[in-house]
C-alpha cells in the first residue's frame, strides 16, 4: 500500500521540517519528504490542502480503564477516542485491576490494543508491588514484557527510603520513574486547591505544598540515585520552578502538565462544577500563566491529556463525593492549539511538547516523520471550528468540562502504521 | 458567581432554594427578617400555627446528626401547618448503598415539595437543588463547612433586634472560622448587610485561607481584636481539632481564645455575646458569660424558628406563584 499525502503543511518539529510538500508512505513507513521517490505509484493520495501533516501525537497519560473498570472504558472505545483526537502512541499508567505488575497484565493490553488498532498503547509497570507502597516490583520482568517506565500512578510510596530503594532500582534498569507528586499528608482530604475559590466553598484544600514538598523530596532522591525521573501533571508555579532549577543543575529530570490545568483555574469551580474536579487540583491563574510559560521555556516537554473516562454517575454526588478526572483524549490537540491562538506557544513548540518530546521521554520510537519511520500521522485543520458534545464523543466517559466548548482545530485523519484509523466525516 | 444566583433565585427573581447567602442580595435579606419578625409574633400566640403550607410535605433530609437545627425547623414547618417528615439517613438509606440521587427520586415520587438537607459534603445542598424536580425546594440546614444560611439569618436576626442597624457595628467571630459553615455564612450576611469592620479571631491554625477574600480583618490575639466590638459570636470548637493538629490543647485554648468576663470588659459596653450552640462551656466561653446578661444565646434558638419559617414560607411562595401562574 503506497500513499502520498498531498497540499499539506508538514510540521515535523523533530527534523525541523515545516513546509508545504508531500509525504510519501509505503508498506507502513515514511518513505520520502518532498520529491516523490523514483517508481513510486500512489494507491491511495490524500489531499491535506489547508491543513497541517504531523506526527502521530504521543500522550504520556491515558487511563484506559481496561482491565478491570469496562463500564468507564475499554481499551478499544478509548484508543478509538485517541484516534479521534490524533494521538498514535499513548501510555497508560499501572492503575489498572489487575494492577501492572506483572508481565502478563502489560502483555494484556498491549494485546487487546493491538486486536483494536486504533492506537500504539505503552504501558508503565507498578513501582511497587499492588501499588502499595511497600516492596518494589520486578522491574526488569515489566520492561521486558513492554513498559516503558514505572509509576506508581495516583499512589503514596510508603516512605522516602521505598522511593530511594524503586528509583535505584528502575534505575538499574534503565527505567525513568513517573512521579505524581503529592505529599498525601500535607493533601489530607482535601479535594481543591487551597485558595480563595475552596476556602469560600468551604471544601477541604490540597495546599501547593503537598506538591512542592514531593518535588523536592524527590529532587533530592534523584541527587543520589541518578535515577531519571518524570514528573506527570505539575499544576503549580512553584513547583516548576524547582524542575526548572534541577534542570539548569543538568539532573535527570522532565515534566508534563496536563491540558486542562492550561485552560481552567479554581475559579471553574464556583457552582461546585464536580467536572471540574481533577488530581492535581485546578491552580490559580499565576500558576496557569506559570505552566503555560513553562511550555515556551522548555522546561515542560510535553503537555498530557490525563485521560480519565467515568461513567455519569461518578461526577453524581456532592463536589468531595464525586471521582476526579477529564475524559480527554479528544480535546487534547484542540486545547493545546488554543494555547497557539493566545500566543503563547508556536505551532511548532505546540507540535514539540505533544510528538517528539513525549515520545523521548517514553524512549519509543515514536513522534517523528524520519525516513523509515514507522507511518504514524496526524492531519488536522487548525482553522476549523467544531462544538464538543457528548454525542459525538467517542470515549465511553462523557466527562469533561469542556461540554460544550467551542473548539477550533480539527483532527481530520489519523493514520497509524500507514492504515488510516480514523477520518472526520 | 452567576450559576448560584440563578440556581437559588426563580425567573422573577424571588427565592425558590436557600442554598447560601451568596448571590443574593441586601434586601431580599431585609425581607427575610421582616418576614420572620411578623412570625415571631405567632410563636408568641396562643394557637401558634398560621395555614401558609398547608397540605405541604417538608422533608427534613439529616445526613448529619443535629438536635436544635433539626428541631426549629421542624418546628418552624407544623407552624407554617406543613406535614413534617424527619429522615435520620444515617440509620437508612446510604448504608444500603443507595445513591444520593435515587434517595432523592424516591421522595420526589411520593410527591413532597420541600427538601431540607443537612449533609457532611460541602455542595450537597447545591447537589440536590440542580437535580431535584423543578416543583422542589431546598433548603440548606449545613453543608460541610460551606454554609448554614438559616444559622446565619437567625443571627442576623437577632442582631438587628439588639443593634438595629447594622452599618455601624463591628463585629467579631472568634474560634474555628477554617472549618465553620456558620462562620462563612455569617460573614457574607453580615458584609451583605453593611457591616464595615467584621473580625475574625483564631490561631493560624483556625483561619481559613485566604482570608482577605471574605473581605474581614484578622486577629490572632483575642484581647486586641475584641476592642470596642459591639457583637461578639463564638463559635463551636470541635474535638477533633486536638486530635488533628490545630491545637494542643481545650487548656491553652480557652486561656487564648476563651471568652471570659475580663476579656469581654475590652468590648463596648453594650457588646452582645451569641453562640449558635451546642456550647463547650470552658472551652470557647466560660459559663459565667454564657449565662451573662449580655448573652443572647437561648434568644438565638427561638429566633430560629421565625427565620425558618420566613425563609420556608418564602421558597414556597415562589413555588406557589410559578406553578399556577401567580394566584394565591
Amino acid at each position: 500500500m503506497r500513499i502520498e499525502i498531498k497540499n499539506g503543511r508538514v510540521i515535523d518539529p523533530a527534523n525541523e521540517v515545516d513546509s508545504s510538500h508531500s509525504l510519501f508512505i509505503s508498506d507502513g513507513k515514511v518513505v520520502a519528504c518532498g520529491n516523490v521517490p523514483s517508481g513510486f505509484n500512489a494507491d491511495e493520495t490524500i489531499d491535506a490542502k489547508g491543513q497541517i501533516v504531523c506526527p502521530g501525537l504521543v500522550d504520556l497519560r491515558a487511563h484506559l480503564r481496561e482491565p478491570g473498570e469496562e463500564h468507564k472504558g475499554t481499551i478499544a472505545s478509548e484508543t478509538r477516542a485517541a484516534a479521534r483526537g490524533g494521538i498514535t502512541t499513548l501510555s497508560c499508567p499501572p492503575n489498572t485491576y489487575p494492577i501492572i505488575d506483572t508481565p502478563a497484565v502489560a502483555e494484556l493490553i498491549q494485546r487487546h490494543a493491538e486486536a483494536a488498532g486504533f492506537a500504539r498503547v505503552v504501558p508503565l509497570g507498578a513501582l511497587t508491588q499492588k501499588l502499595e507502597g511497600r516492596a518494589i516490583t520486578e522491574m526488569h520482568a515489566l520492561k521486558k514484557a513492554g513498559c516503558v517506565g514505572v509509576s506508581n500512578a495516583m499512589k503514596p510510596l510508603g516512605s522516602t527510603l521505598i522511593q530511594r530503594r524503586a528509583m535505584e532500582y528502575a534505575a538499574t534498569h534503565d527505567l525513568t520513574v513517573f512521579i505524581h507528586a503529592e505529599d498525601v499528608a500535607l493533601s489530607d482530604n482535601g479535594c481543591v486547591h487551597e485558595g480563595a475559590v475552596g476556602s469560600r466553598l468551604g471544601l477541604p484544600g490540597i495546599p501547593i505544598a503537598a506538591e512542592t514538598v514531593a518535588v523536592a523530596a524527590t529532587l533530592a532522591l534523584v541527587e543520589e540515585s541518578g535515577a531519571r525521573v518524570h514528573f506527570s501533571m505539575i499544576s503549580s508555579k512553584r513547583a516548576l520552578q524547582k524542575i526548572a532549577r534541577a534542570k539548569f543543575e543538568g539532573q535527570p529530570v522532565t515534566c508534563d502538565v496536563s491540558a486542562h490545568h492550561l485552560h481552567l483555574t479554581e475559579i471553574d469551580l464556583l457552582g461546585f462544577n464536580s467536572q471540574c474536579h481533577v488530581r492535581p487540583p485546578l491552580r490559580t491563574q499565576r500558576d496557569m500563566e506559570g505552566l503555560r510559560k513553562g511550555i515556551a521555556d522548555g522546561v515542560v516537554a510535553a503537555i498530557c491529556s490525563d485521560h480519565q473516562p467515568h461513567e455519569a454517575d461518578a461526577k453524581l454526588a456532592p463536589f468531595g463525593a464525586t471521582e476526579a478526572g477529564i475524559s480527554a483524549l479528544e480535546t487534547l490537540l484542540p486545547l493545546a492549539l488554543r494555547i497557539v491562538d493566545d500566543g503563547v506557544l508556536s505551532m511548532t513548540q505546540m507540535i514539540s511538547s505533544l510528538t517528539h518530546q513525549p515520545a523521548a521521554i517514553l524512549g519509543v520510537e515514536a513522534g517523528t516523520l524520519s525516513i523509515g519511520q514507522r507511518a504514524d500521522i496526524c492531519i488536522f485543520d487548525p482553522e476549523r471550528y467544531w462544538m464538543l458534545d457528548g454525542y459525538s464523543m467517542l470515549s465511553r466517559g462523557h466527562n469533561t468540562p469542556f461540554l460544550n466548548w467551542e473548539m477550533k482545530g480539527e483532527v481530520t485523519r489519523t493514520l497509524l502504521g500507514g492504515k488510516t484509523v480514523y477520518e472526520c466525516e | 458567581m452567576k450559576k448560584k444566583n440563578r440556581l437559588q433565585l426563580d425567573d422573577n427573581g424571588k427565592l425558590k432554594h436557600f442554598l447560601t447567602i451568596e448571590g443574593l442580595n441586601r434586601q431580599m435579606l431585609i425581607d427575610i427578617l421582616d418576614t420572620a419578625e411578623s412570625f415571631s409574633s405567632i410563636t408568641e400566640q396562643h394557637i401558634k400555627k398560621v395555614p401558609l403550607l398547608r397540605g405541604k410535605t417538608i422533608v427534613n433530609l439529616f445526613f448529619e446528626a443535629s438536635t436544635r437545627t433539626r428541631t426549629t425547623f421542624e418546628l418552624a414547618a407544623k407552624r407554617l401547618s406543613a406535614d413534617v417528615l424527619n429522615i435520620n439517613i444515617q440509620a437508612s438509606a446510604t448504608a444500603k448503598g443507595e445513591t444520593l440521587l435515587d434517595m432523592l427520586r424516591n421522595f420526589e415520587a411520593m410527591h413532597c415539595d420541600m427538601f431540607v438537607v443537612r449533609h457532611a459534603d460541602s455542595g450537597a445542598a447545591h447537589f440536590i437543588a440542580q437535580h431535584a424536580a423543578p416543583h422542589i425546594s431546598v433548603i440548606n440546614a449545613g453543608d460541610g463547612q460551606h454554609a448554614h444560611p438559616t444559622q446565619a439569618m437567625l443571627d442576623m436576626f437577632t442582631i438587628r433586634r439588639k443593634k438595629g442597624e447594622f452599618h455601624r457595628l463591628n463585629v467579631a467571630i472568634v474560634g474555628d472560622i477554617r472549618h465553620s459553615r456558620v462562620a462563612r455564612s455569617q460573614i457574607h450576611a453580615l458584609s451583605m448587610l453593611g457591616v464595615e469592620d467584621i473580625r475574625i479571631i483564631a490561631p493560624k491554625t483556625l483561619v481559613p485561607t485566604e482570608p482577605d477574600a471574605f473581605g474581614v480583618h484578622v486577629y490572632h490575639d483575642l484581647r486586641e481584636g475584641l476592642r470596642d466590638v459591639d457583637v461578639v459570636i463564638m463559635l463551636r470548637l470541635q474535638k477533633e481539632r486536638m486530635s488533628g493538629g490545630s491545637l494542643p490543647s481545650e487548656h491553652e485554648y480557652f486561656q487564648l481564645y476563651g471568652l471570659t468576663e475580663e476579656k469581654l470588659a475590652l468590648a463596648k459596653s453594650d457588646v452582645t455575646v451569641m453562640h449558635p450552640g451546642p456550647i463547650n462551656r470552658g472551652v470557647e466561653i466560660d459559663s459565667e458569660v454564657a449565662d451573662g446578661p449580655r448573652s443572647v444565646i437561648l434568644q438565638q434558638v427561638s429566633h430560629g424558628i421565625a427565620v425558618r419559617m420566613a425563609v420556608m414560607s418564602m421558597a414556597m411562595r415562589s413555588h406557589l406563584t410559578n406553578t399556577s401562574g401567580g394566584a394565591r
